[in-house]
């Protein structure tokens, strides 16, 4: 019995001191964003100081973080909710109408996520610039969902697998045509995994970077963009670098902890569970 | 009865109307985009010179080649990638380990380790970057000045590393929770079993863990090969591919012919090759993942 207590221990201190490890650069990034510019860069490193809000109510005050703010939330939740009314009605097929192709389709569907945005960066832009579809909301929500709907219609298989199939005949001897059946009885028993899937998209989405770099200027510029206008060498501004990124990763950060079981699911397509 | 068998008849067309937004979406994207990079590298395209146009024949890849640069960014492309992967899987099954044992206040420790894999990429590099190992003002510095040491110069001086650094921070914790879920659906049987016939740690680990491991450790690798292999937005913020070509990988490449120096053919060609690589690492993950879905 002490033995094992103090086996607790040491494992407790152990995995403490990897937790704390790990978190610290987000510790500190948050600490950054409460101290003013002089603290921020003051060597050695005020840890005391005298808190201030006032970063984050510059960075607030400046008309456009509110704009890159908004242009995340309306891509991420834009995406997520037209990749889904597409993803829905294809895992349900698959989960609910399997036959010799299915495994198929769906593994094909997996390997189009394979192919590397940097291989068709250059014609996605041309092909933006000849649409007028750079710096445009309606530009970003298709690369999202595309980038996305492999991920969405796996998640939303693993979960639609687990609804009792009995549960569907029945309905379909009462004559509920196929999308009343879909609409009536799936969804309303789907709504758990749907949430999920809609979680982890939005993550995915949110902390995107690579397209909205290249894709975006400033009118549908999100967050991860504006992040980046910080990096111009003129100017420390740590502080509020600090202030804008804590503001950027904290609703992210409460989805991701919401949902770490279903995000090993989704992002393994199911081959860990 | 007869009406609900009679839809059912007709059911293929049904269903094909349910799945066809999503196969003809999936469909051009992959198609168009592909093609269209295939197209440009045998074409002499460049956006600033429209009126030099036409077939190039391999001359794209030709000069692509004798380009000392390509050979650069291969490598570093390979440095990044494999230094990254080595450290997170090595790292994620010891944190896995870790916190598959019971301790106090465990479940709030994980959601701290799990924690960098939420940071969107431009914001964990440049807080890397400037609170952390910046020569002067960072908290590193301030460390090497209390060791009595002189600051590291992290990007002018390793600056390959710094990015691993930074890369495997926020990807540590996706190979933890995935190897933590695999390690706890290991039935709590086969682990009392193997201690009662004496298996100690060690035994156990590799006898027992690391088999059961396996595949979960092949997935983890191969996602994350292939979202590494487009480390773009890390070194935008962080050393523009420098100083010199030191940080230049295949993704930056591309940017830097392509976007930036609008040199469509050379840049394509460049993609080809950056598809041609990432399709070996893909078929590999989809046979893993085609196994999982018999079983």
């Amino acid at each position: 019995m002490y033995a094992s207590s103090r086996r607790t221990l040491i494992i407790s201190i152990i995995g403490w001191a990897v937790a704390l490890l790990m978190f610290f650069p987000i510790f500190w990034m948050i600490l950054t964003s409460f101290k003013t510019e002089l603290a921020a860069v003051s060597n050695p490193p005020s840890l005391f100081f005298q808190a201030t809000l006032e970063n984050f109510r510059v960075v607030q005050a400046r008309a456009d973080y509110l704009s890159f703010a908004t242009n995340s939330v309306v891509i991420s939740i834009g995406a997520t909710i037209f990749g889904l009314i597409i993803a829905v009605p294809a895992a349900y097929v698959f989960a609910f109408y399997p036959d010799k192709r299915t495994s198929g389709a769906m593994l094909w569907m997996l390997s189009t996520k394979m192919l590397p945005p940097v291989g068709v960066l250059v014609p996605i832009y041309l092909l933006f610039i000849r649409f007028k579809l750079l710096d445009t909301y309606t530009g970003l929500i298709i690369i999202n969902i595309l980038m996305n709907l492999p991920i969405i219609i796996w998640m939303l298989y693993t979960f639609f697998k687990e609804i009792p199939k009995d549960i569907l005949e029945a309905a379909r001897i009462d004559g509920a045509g196929r999308l009343g059946e879909l609409v009536n009885i799936l969804l309303p028993l789907a709504v758990p995994g749907i949430a999920s899937t809609a979680l982890l998209s939005i993550i995915l989405i949110w902390n995107e970077a690579f397209w909205s770099l290249n894709l975006t200027t400033f009118k549908a510029a999100p967050l991860t963009s504006f992040i980046a206008s910080f990096s111009a060498p003129e100017g420390l501004f740590w502080a509020k670098l600090s202030a804008a990124s804590s503001m950027a990763i904290a609703p992210i950060l409460v989805l991701g902890w919401l949902s770490q079981k279903q995000l090993v699911r989704g992002l393994t397509f199911g081959a860990v569970k | 009865m007869t009406k609900s068998s009679s839809s059912s008849k007709k059911g293929p067309s049904g269903l094909l109307i349910l799945l066809a937004p999503s196969v003809l979406s999936l469909l051009v994207w992959m198609i168009v985009p592909l093609a269209m990079t295939l197209w440009f590298s045998f074409r002499r395209y460049n956006l600033l010179y429209p009126q030099r146009n036409g077939f190039a024949g391999f001359d794209n890849y030709r000069f692509l080649i004798q380009d000392p640069a390509l050979l650069t960014s291969l490598i570093n492309t390979v440095v990044l990638v494999g230094s990254t992967l080595a450290i997170t899987v090595i790292l994620g099954i010891l944190f896995a380990l870790l916190f598959d044992q019971p301790f106090w206040g465990q479940s709030i420790a994980r959601l701290l380790v799990i924690a960098p894999f939420f940071v969107m990429p431009t914001v964990s590099a440049l807080v890397w970057k400037n609170l952390l190992m910046h020569p002067a003002n960072g908290l590193f510095a301030y460390f090497s000045k209390l060791m009595g040491l002189s600051a590291i110069d992290w990007f002018g001086s390793f600056p390959m590393l710094s990015i691993i650094i930074i890369v495997a921070w926020q990807w540590t914790p996706f190979a933890t929770l995935i190897l933590l879920t695999a390690i706890q659906s290991l039935g709590q049987e086969q682990k009392e079993a193997a201690l009662m016939d004496g298996a100690g740690p060690f035994m156990m680990f590799f006898a027992i863990i690391l088999p059961h491991l396996q595949r979960a450790i092949s997935v983890v690798v191969m996602i994350e090969a292939i979202f590494l292999l487009n480390q773009f937005a890390e070194i935008f913020v962080t050393t523009n591919g420098g100083p010199g070509l030191a940080t230049t990988n295949l993704a930056w490449l591309i940017y830097l012919k392509g976007i930036f120096g609008s040199n469509v053919g050379s840049a394509s060609a460049a993609g080809v090759i950056a598809i041609v690589l990432a399709n070996v690492v893909a078929i590999f993950l989809i046979r893993t993942v085609a196994r999982n879905l018999e079983n």
